[in-house]
């Protein structure tokens, strides 16, 4: 077994240490893979493994780092993909039945950037199918445990992302959110989760849930790892005509820690909202006195409309997926009855054989929000009521630079506590208002559950295109906190 | 608005999805709870405000009229439960058996 521990590094060190010479990218991924060995029988955070691709991505970097070449930025950083993403030589499940022998064709443009930035590509992560969901019970393969506590869940739907980095397996991944899915199992599993803002990273090649809400973003175990790995995937795409023209900026090379004159908001409203938790709230309270401390001018703020966020995104995102999963058909790809009468057969039977319960739920309610008659009352109402959302997030960039709020309203759950959809659901009450106004935020560690010991989430908002902002003060507050992001099954042990 | 067993038989037609008896009892229940979660917006007072179907302002984007390759056939047919080779394979959607 290898001696490196990469829970002890971050994606800095690593790239660092690999410049100096200090360890080869090849005994990289044999950290990554050992640790993995160790512990993922236990957290099943993997459903593929690329070996063949990380020691190929691994000794190019070291014959590079031998030639003299300068080396890439993210070079020898072990990665772990969401399933959700395409890379050529490897299977993209979506952890569904439907998916469950589709290779790739093409390659996800932000896993490409990636890699092309260094990373070794270690192996793709467990999610609730097609993303739909928030604890990753939904995945058809098993769901991912928590690496602070094996019998609650990590969060969802990147729950695979998140705790492949807690645990140490990777030093970086890579996470979609429509409505929280990444900044969620972030908070769940004391890990940094980015949602850069809508058209920051290019949508193309990750499999479509809600086309105006998904971003694709990082996690790390540090807000410097975060904007590094973001910096590498961000920027225009030809390939997706909704990435931004925006210029892409040194996201890592200015987290100083200087937050002086910063204007912080601290959302008060949603703050009182029904379930939660009392010590959720404080951690959200004693984050603003830190910033204040640290010298940023914080005063209170609300956003009136959030509270509809939720309402809203049960409508507009399930309508989007219903509209996007139309596309499995079992004609040109994934899951086929062999027995059809005849294709009406076919593409009913082969969509119900291989979709999931909370797949079809979510396209039932999509395709009931848009069918004829309620159209209106749904739909049409739930497009407006984003309209006041934006408006609200609006108002509020023009007092401030950041607002900040809880990531979720509870820290990690046990599973089969959430059985019914609607509770599982409020747990992306905070998240869910940021994708409708297409804003960016973080999810950073805000201290343990004195409980549970499961660790909280604090997320901080920026306008759009406010990465770097956003990632300022992240790393202020991160530097101010202190907290040690390694979790208990990961001390101790290499 | 109460949803029926017979707006789930409906919309389960629309969305092509093959739902048993017992599916149809169970998501009626669902989403007559989430839909009732849901009811808020119908009673927003939202007359006069424009309708987001995007959250950022965008406009077309054009591109260079240029010829770039797409995937190549082998590679489009290579996921496909049934293919000839060249094409796809479907059930015949006309009746009157092989047309060959």
């Amino acid at each position: 077994m290898s001696a490196l521990d990469l829970s002890s590094l971050s994606a800095r060190q690593v790239r660092d240490g690999v410049a100096a010479g200090d360890f080869s990218a090849r005994e990289l991924a044999d950290a990554s893979y050992a640790r993995i060995q160790a512990l993922d029988a236990d957290v099943h955070a993997f459903l593929q493994l690329t070996p063949a691709l990380a020691y190929e991505a691994a000794d190019r970097i070291d014959a590079a780092r031998v030639a003299g070449e300068e080396l890439p930025p993210l070079a020898g950083v072990p990665a772990g993909i969401k399933d959700n993403m395409n890379l050529i030589g490897t299977r993209t499940t979506c952890a569904s039945r439907m998916l469950e022998s589709y290779e790739s064709v093409y390659d996800c443009t932000a896993v490409r950037r990636l890699l092309d930035a260094g990373a070794l590509p270690i192996g793709k992560l467990n999610m609730d199918e097609f993303a739909f969901g928030s604890s990753t019970e939904n995945s058809a393969f098993g769901p991912t445990r928590n690496p602070w506590s094996l019998d609650c869940v990590p969060g969802g739907s990147s729950g695979g992302s998140a705790a492949s980095v807690a645990a140490g397996m990777v030093s970086i991944s890579l996470g979609s959110d429509t409505g929280g899915s990444i900044r969620q199992p972030a908070a769940l599993t004391g890990t940094v989760g980015l949602k850069p803002t809508y058209g920051r990273v290019s949508r193309y090649g990750v499999v479509a849930f809600g086309s105006s809400l998904d971003q694709i973003g990082p996690f790390g175990k540090t807000v410097d790892d975060a904007a590094l790995a973001l910096e590498a995937i961000a920027g225009e795409d030809p390939y997706d005509a909704t990435s931004a023209a925006a210029t892409v900026e040194p996201y890592a090379a200015v987290l100083d820690g200087d937050v002086r004159g910063l204007r912080v908001g601290l959302v008060t409203d949603i703050l009182e909202v029904e379930g939660c938790a009392a010590e959720v709230r404080q951690s959200v309270l004693d984050a603003a006195k830190m910033f204040a401390a640290l010298g940023a001018d914080v005063a209170e703020v609300t956003l009136p409309s959030a509270k509809h966020g939720l309402a809203a995104y049960y409508v507009i995102g399930p309508a989007e997926a219903s509209s996007n999963l139309a596309r499995f058909d079992g004609i040109r790809y994934g899951h086929r009855v062999d027995d059809a009468a005849d294709v009406i057969d076919l593409y009913s039977r082969s969509r119900t054989e291989g979709f999931g319960p909370e797949t079809i739920r979510r396209i039932m309610l999509g395709t009931y929000a848009l069918s004829a008659g309620y159209y209106d009352a749904y739909y049409g109402q739930a497009q407006k009521a984003r309209t006041l959302i934006i408006q609200d997030f609006r108002k509020a960039f023009e007092q401030f630079d950041v607002l900040l709020t809880p990531t979720t309203p509870e820290p990690a759950f046990r599973f089969g506590e959430k059985s019914d959809p609607y509770t599982m659901y409020l747990n992306d009450f905070y998240t869910i208002p940021v994708n409708l106004a297409g804003n960016c935020a973080i999810s950073v560690p805000s201290g343990l559950c004195s409980e549970s010991g499961m660790p909280l989430g604090l997320q901080i908002i920026g306008d759009h295109f406010a990465e770097t902002t956003v990632l300022r003060a992240a790393a202020a507050y991160e530097k101010a906190l202190g907290f040690d992001t390694t979790p208990p099954l990961v001390r101790g042990r290499v | 608005m109460a949803i029926t067993e017979a707006d789930v038989r409906h919309v389960a037609m629309l969305a092509r999805l093959a739902l048993t008896d017992q599916q149809v009892g169970s998501l009626t229940a669902e989403l007559g709870s989430l839909l009732g979660h849901i009811d808020e917006l119908r009673k927003l007072d939202l007359d006069g405000v424009e309708p987001t179907a995007h959250p950022l302002a965008m406009t077309n984007r054009m591109r260079e009229d240029v010829v770039v390759h797409g995937l190549a056939r082998e590679e489009a047919l290579r996921n496909a439960p049934d293919t000839d080779g060249a094409a796809f394979v479907v059930p015949a959607i006309t009746g009157g058996g092989d047309v060959s």
